[in-house]
């Protein structure tokens, strides 16, 4: 007896799985399953800086006035046009009209005004609030017309506009954004299972060019394995960043799915603590440049993948200058270095975050060192943990990490920074660079800020991570490279 | 049996209130501040600073502790400082896939051991004892990650029978819930199943050889009367513990395999909110872990009870 509604169970689980094997081969899809290693922690930009919210929501549920385009360059979003004043302090945007929030509230100068006032108030907890410093007033022209005025120029400003973390959220929602975002983007917030998956769905009262998909799911899968099963079995359409970079070849050779290599905003580096005694000196800095064979890390820690730089900079940008030849694989240089310098049995600590750059290439830098005559002391640490011990508390000699914010050199000027470079005369390049809004001249200061780094051997520049991402070969308009940590979906539709 | 229940209640609470203390302690020196993980290595300090007297990180550390009690005793876990939503809606989420798929591993498990335990103890030295010994000591020594991985290679990748992970939700329906938790449940259940049924033979053995099996079969049982009638029940006792700690182990245990078939479940929350310094998500399930072991323990205890009706007369 027992054994009936077993086999009844059985067969009904046989045919359900008969059933949703089989997919109807009409009309094209309209819907998408994007994977994410990582779940976002809230979904509000505005409110923290883990990268995951961004690849939610960017472009999908929140715009700002300007945005990124695939390519890295800053497009018109709610603000259709603007004009800048000739001293570069007031710029006035001109709005988009009839644009909606998704809860049906209107978008006018007053939601920018709110936005950005909140951004940079006393008590906001926005993760980028520099972006926004240089802000003196924002002031409601008419609804349609916005003037900000700034405290001095600032040539980034447009730039700035453009991050995730600069949006414009509607004071009626702003609060709840955590949970339930309100924006003004052409995907809206279906549902959040949270540990497991956020739906978007097509919000039909968007302003601008309607999207091609009714539905996005973003799934979060962290195991790199249970990634690539999930790619196998088709229950994901494609994962843009996916985590292991050993089982690409693997979808190469699978006509079903399109590998997608990319570029990255991540400058990946060996940080020094440059106020550490004997890093404090700019010969061991540069003994350990020279130490670094940085292809050997690309080939042996990213699987290839990953283009070698040698300045805190993305080489896909136009004012990037290749200075790897300042600092190439040469261990006799570096021995001279360290005899030069003094320094003998020398004892470093090395720090390493969880991602496998930083694991991986961790100990291949470690026994590259050795073959100079510095040894390493490997500690593996939590995120949290090296925020604490590595970033606030400077507990360190040697870490990797990849700086994954766009254009983020200026972190070079700070004082209390971690690697504890601040130098004047490098501030001072970032200063004028901030005043200058003449393209040319802005590229040239760029370009010396690069080099001054690169002179002073701030840190072992490695490489720039790739994206290296799958997705069902049917599957187009994802974007390749990753300017800012988003995945826009508003292009993204099924072929045929 | 009044007095042995009160006293066994009395002491797994006061175990409820150490465990409380523990962890929040441990939770506390752990390095990590949950408002810099979250504002990230390019923040502001003083948007950090911001954050922190928001989420109530700056009160003194008996006054968030007294807090934190207060609030569980109302049924109030706090809110999630990374989720921004109240702790008891993420744990409630959670649960309503971790229990489900502890008592269908657990189900799995006894159905798969009782049969195979009893057949081997009452055929002992058979061909049937030797496959069952045999079998039980692979599931044993297979690890259920690996079992599970090979499971969604089969079943998943090459036959597309399942997904190879996710959970739908009980809103999809039940079946297709229970569908989502099929192989994870076998991946789970055999390991226990295997132990259980090693438990199940060794222990039924020894009360087949007990003095009153022989006068069982004496007085004109057949083999298989005396077996149900005299000698299961008496077995039950070891086997009860470790379905116990069996429960107890799935509850908590199942985050690796939550993490092979990406489930979201209670194991997986508590490790992503370690990894964000979520404190008061971690304490919370944690505690309620605790609890939920210290309840099942309760039932075993219980469930001696009415297995042996000797321990309901004792007065200890």
């Amino acid at each position: 007896m027992t054994n009936k509604p077993i086999a009844a169970a059985a067969v009904s689980l046989l045919a359900l799985g008969l059933a949703l094997g089989v997919t109807p081969a009409a009309a094209a899809r309209m819907d998408a399953t994007i994977g994410m290693q990582l779940e976002p922690p809230n979904l509000d930009p505005t409110g923290g800086a883990a990268a995951a919210i961004d690849e939610v929501v960017y472009a999908n549920v929140f715009e700002g006035l300007t945005r990124f385009g695939a390519d890295g360059s800053i497009l018109p979003a709610l603000a259709k046009s603007w004009e800048i004043s000739d001293d570069g302090l007031t710029y006035t945007f001109m709005l988009n009209e009839g644009v909606k929030f998704h809860d049906g509230t209107d978008f006018d100068a007053e939601d920018v005004k709110f936005s950005l006032d909140r951004a940079r108030a006393d008590d906001s907890t926005n993760a980028q609030k520099a972006l926004f410093a240089d802000i003196a007033s924002v002031d409601v022209v008419d609804p349609a017309t916005v003037k900000v005025t700034l405290s001095k120029p600032n040539g980034s400003f447009l730039f700035n506009m453009a991050w995730g973390d600069a949006v414009i959220v509607a004071p009626e929602s702003a609060a709840d954004n955590a949970a339930k975002p309100v924006g003004t983007g052409p995907f809206k917030l279906n549902e959040w299972v949270k540990g497991d998956r956020v739906e978007l769905g097509r919000y039909d009262g968007y302003w601008g060019t309607p999207v091609k998909l009714d539905k996005v799911t973003f799934k979060f899968i962290s195991d790199p394995t249970a990634a690539f099963a999930a790619m196998m079995a088709d229950d994901i359409d494609a994962y843009p960043t996916f985590p292991a970079p050993e089982n690409l070849v693997q979808f190469e050779s699978d006509p079903r799915f399109e590998v997608i290599i990319g570029s990255s905003e991540g400058e990946t580096i060996l940080a020094m603590n440059n106020k550490q005694a004997p890093l404090d000196n700019v010969k061991v800095r540069q003994a350990v440049a020279h130490a670094i064979d940085r292809q050997a890390i690309i080939d042996g820690a990213m699987f290839g993948y990953g283009t070698p730089i040698g300045t805190h900079f993305a080489p896909h940008n136009p004012a990037y200058v290749d200075l790897t030849a300042q600092s190439a694989y040469d261990p006799e240089k570096s021995k001279a270095l360290l005899a030069e310098a003094g320094v003998s049995d020398l004892t470093l600590s090395l720090k390493l975050p969880p991602p496998s750059y930083a694991r991986r290439g961790g100990e291949i830098i470690a026994a590259q060192l050795r073959d100079v005559g510095i040894e390493t002391e490997i500690t593996n640490v939590e995120w949290a943990q090296w925020l604490d011990d590595v970033f606030k508390a400077k507990n360190f000699d040697l870490t990797i990490v990849s700086h994954t914010e766009p254009m983020d050199i200026g972190i070079y000027g700070r004082d209390d920074y971690y690697f504890q470079y601040g130098d004047a005369d490098f501030k001072a390049i970032m200063a004028d660079l901030d005043k200058a809004t003449d393209p040319a001249k802005r590229t040239e200061l760029m370009q010396a800020a690069q080099k001054k780094i690169a002179d002073d051997y701030v840190n072992g520049y490695l490489f720039q991570l790739a994206r290296t991402g799958v997705s069902n070969a049917k599957l187009k308009g994802i974007w390749p490279n990753s300017p800012t940590q988003a995945n826009d979906m508003t292009g993204v539709y099924w072929e045929d | 049996m009044t007095a042995y229940l009160l006293r066994r209640f009395l002491s797994l609470s006061l175990s409820l209130v150490a465990a409380s203390l523990v962890i929040f302690l441990v939770m506390e020196v752990v390095p990590g501040d949950p408002a810099s993980f979250m504002m990230g290595i390019n923040a502001d300090p003083q948007a950090v600073a911001a954050l922190r007297t928001q989420l109530g990180l700056d009160e003194p550390l008996p006054l968030r502790y007294l807090g934190w009690v207060a609030g569980l005793l109302q049924g109030d876990f706090g809110v999630s400082y990374t989720y921004r939503v109240p702790v008891s809606e993420l744990i409630a989420e959670r649960v309503m896939i971790s229990l489900p798929l502890t008592l269908y591993a657990l189900a799995l498990s006894t159905l798969i051991a009782f049969p195979a335990g009893i057949l081997a103890a009452s055929r002992r030295n058979s061909a049937a004892d030797l496959s069952v010994m045999g079998a039980t000591q692979l599931g044993v020594a297979i690890p259920n990650f690996w079992f599970a991985m090979i499971l969604v290679l089969v079943f998943a990748i090459n036959l597309r029978w399942f997904s190879a992970g996710g959970f739908p939700g009980w809103d999809a329906g039940f079946w297709p819930a229970i569908k989502a938790l099929t192989l994870p449940a076998i991946a789970l259940a055999l390991p226990q199943a295997s132990i259980l049924a090693r438990v199940m033979r060794s222990s039924l053995i020894d009360t087949l050889n007990e003095d009153f099996m022989r006068t069982a079969r004496a007085k004109g049982l057949s083999r298989g009367q005396a077996l149900r009638r005299h000698a299961l029940r008496n077995a039950l006792i070891p086997v009860l513990t470790i379905i116990g700690l069996q429960f107890s182990f799935l509850l908590a245990g199942g985050i690796i395999i939550e993490n092979v078939f990406y489930l979201p479940g209670l194991g997986r929350l508590a490790f992503q909110a370690i990894t964000q310094r979520d404190l008061i998500v971690v304490r919370s399930v944690v505690i309620l872990l605790v609890f939920a072991v210290i309840v099942v323990t309760f039932l075993v205890d219980l469930a001696y009870a009415l297995a042996d009706p000797r321990l309901r007369r004792r007065r200890t």
